[in-house]
């Protein structure tokens, strides 16, 4: 890191680079656990002066949601959510996730929560950012042993939505025509370290650029003011990430 | 329909052996304290539906022997980490899964409570979830050319059971914005609600209350249990107790360390 640029935590680099794949959209979602997701939807939301309008499920403040918890998967039914974001315990090289179990479904060696609505969402939301911290052989594999949810359908079947990108702690992947092209390497890693720890065949241009860093206008956004909003949520995480006190919780 | 509260273990008489169980999600009123009195009671083969997810109930219900299937589309203890009695169950075979995605269970249960027999629903096709499911059925719409979708049957439970803030001495339960729980009761043949406390006037009779009302129509018996989603959260009256749940991930670890979480906190008293 050059001494011209800010210091930055892995988190904010993940949220900025998240922030730019959400773009100019009216709905995002972000389900549980998901606090550097939703750190993004808040700083684009922030920086396009309430534009889109974000759902943080957990937050009673940035819900609208009135008619139980139905309503969430109606409105994406709809068209009316454009982003959404989706883990896995492992992601496969053609963008099926398993949320499900490791091993024979019948008899699992690893048993994960279970696929929650992924195999609804990840049809119908226009932009799925899959999202996934642990950059490794053991979650990022060749082939998915439980397909919660698969990275294409048949062209015969209503498909508007869909994996967008993937984005790990080392790298950023795009996802298209069936397969992910790694995009961008993350600042302190490198293109051959990516070959390393990923399970998956992926397309890899001959020059891969460096993700560009958040800019200080980034960072002081993400700190004084999505950090505050982001603590009614996720106060574990502001506290860690941004050094947000309880006396600062926005209520 | 005038009723009076009943003693939770009254209330809770209804409920057999081998029944199909609807319970809501871990943070919409989970009737912790029935939870209690069920497994002190030694219920059996239960069919339970999380709608759609659970978290220490299922878990609890699991290792204290009281399911035989488990129809939802997700356990975990959130940020305590994975529900360990749900994991160690299914990967022993000693439970029945029904993996499910959360919009399928929201949908079955609203077949149900329309009166017809299945529900449409979107997504699903080429996932596995649809594949380990035998009662679902892929049909190509009547309404569309070659448009393939996916039929759920109607999920007719036997009971619901959920805790909720307030109901009056007419048997009408206010549940406030937590609709599904609605669409739990109005699914199922017989509903069972713990409450906070009872509320001296008719909730039906005041408009803003009454949009927010299950109508005692569908309630087959109330008991009081303050704090009765301890240590989940009653949603807009009181949080988790996230030290207790940490507690309990620790404990439910292990065999010995759940049979002593039981011991402690389920069988020895009525916790909190």
């Amino acid at each position: 890191m050059t001494s011209a640029q800010p210091e930055f935590r892995t988190e904010e680099l993940l949220a900025d680079v998240i922030a730019r794949l959400i773009g100019d959209v009216r709905h995002v979602a972000v389900g549980n656990a998901s606090p550097i997701p939703a750190t993004a939807a808040l700083l684009a939301r922030q920086r396009g002066n309430g534009r889109p309008y974000v759902s943080l499920l957990g937050s009673p403040k940035n819900t609208f949601w009135t008619d139980g918890a139905r309503e969430l998967f109606d409105c994406a039914g709809q068209g009316r959510i454009d982003v959404f974001f989706l883990s896995g315990g492992q992601i496969d090289g053609r963008g099926n996730v398993n949320l499900v179990s490791t091993g024979d479904y019948a008899h699992p060696q690893v048993r994960f929560p279970g696929s929650f609505g992924s195999a609804y969402l990840y049809y119908v939301v226009p932009k799925v950012i899959l999202f996934r911290t642990e950059h490794s052989r053991r979650t990022l594999v060749p082939q998915v042993d439980f397909i919660s949810a698969p990275g294409a359908s048949e062209p015969n079947v209503f498909r508007p939505g869909g994996p967008i990108a993937l984005v790990t702690n080392r790298c950023l992947f795009s996802f298209g025509g069936g397969r992910f092209r790694l995009d961008s390497v993350h600042p302190g890693h490198t293109v051959d370290e990516v070959f390393e720890h990923t399970g998956f065949e992926f397309e890899c241009p001959a020059a891969v650029p460096q993700t560009p860093a958040p800019t200080p206008a980034t960072l002081r956004l993400m700190r004084e003011t999505v950090a505050l909003q982001l603590a009614e949520v996720y106060p574990q995480f502001a506290r860690q990430v941004f050094g947000v006190g309880e006396q600062a919780f926005v209520r | 329909m005038v009723q009076s509260a009943k003693s939770l273990d009254e209330a809770l008489a209804s409920l057999s052996d081998g029944a199909m169980l609807v319970v809501p999600r871990e943070v919409s009123g989970v009737p912790m304290a029935a939870t209690r009195a069920l497994i002190r009671r030694g219920l059996k083969r239960l069919h339970l539906v999380a709608l759609p997810t659970s978290s220490l109930q299922a878990d609890l219900l699991i290792g204290a022997g009281c399911v035989a299937t488990l129809e939802t589309s997700a356990v975990s203890l959130g940020e305590f980490g994975p529900a360990p009695r749900f994991c160690a169950a299914v990967t022993a075979g000693t439970i029945r899964m029904m993996d499910a995605t959360c919009p399928a269970l929201h949908a079955a249960l609203q077949a149900s409570e329309k009166g017809v027999p299945f529900m449409p629903l979107r997504g699903l096709i080429g996932s596995d979830v649809l594949k380990y499911r035998d009662d679902w059925k892929v049909i190509d719409s009547p309404f569309g050319n070659s448009d393939p979708i996916v039929l759920l049957p109607a999920l007719k439970p036997d009971v619901a059971l959920f805790h909720a803030p307030m109901a009056d001495r007419f048997g009408n339960v206010w549940i406030g914005r937590q609709r599904e729980l609605a669409t739990m009761a109005h699914a199922a043949e017989r509903t069972i609600v713990t409450v906070e406390k009872i509320h001296e006037a008719n909730l039906l009779e005041d408009p803003l209350l009454a949009a927010g009302t299950l109508a005692g129509f569908y309630v087959e018996s109330i008991a009081v249990a303050e704090r009765g989603a301890w240590p989940l959260p009653l949603p807009d009256h009181y949080g988790a107790d996230a030290e207790h749940l940490a507690l309990y991930a620790r404990m439910a670890a292990s065999d010995q360390g759940f049979a002593d979480y039981l011991d402690k906190y389920v069988h020895d008293k009525r916790a909190a």
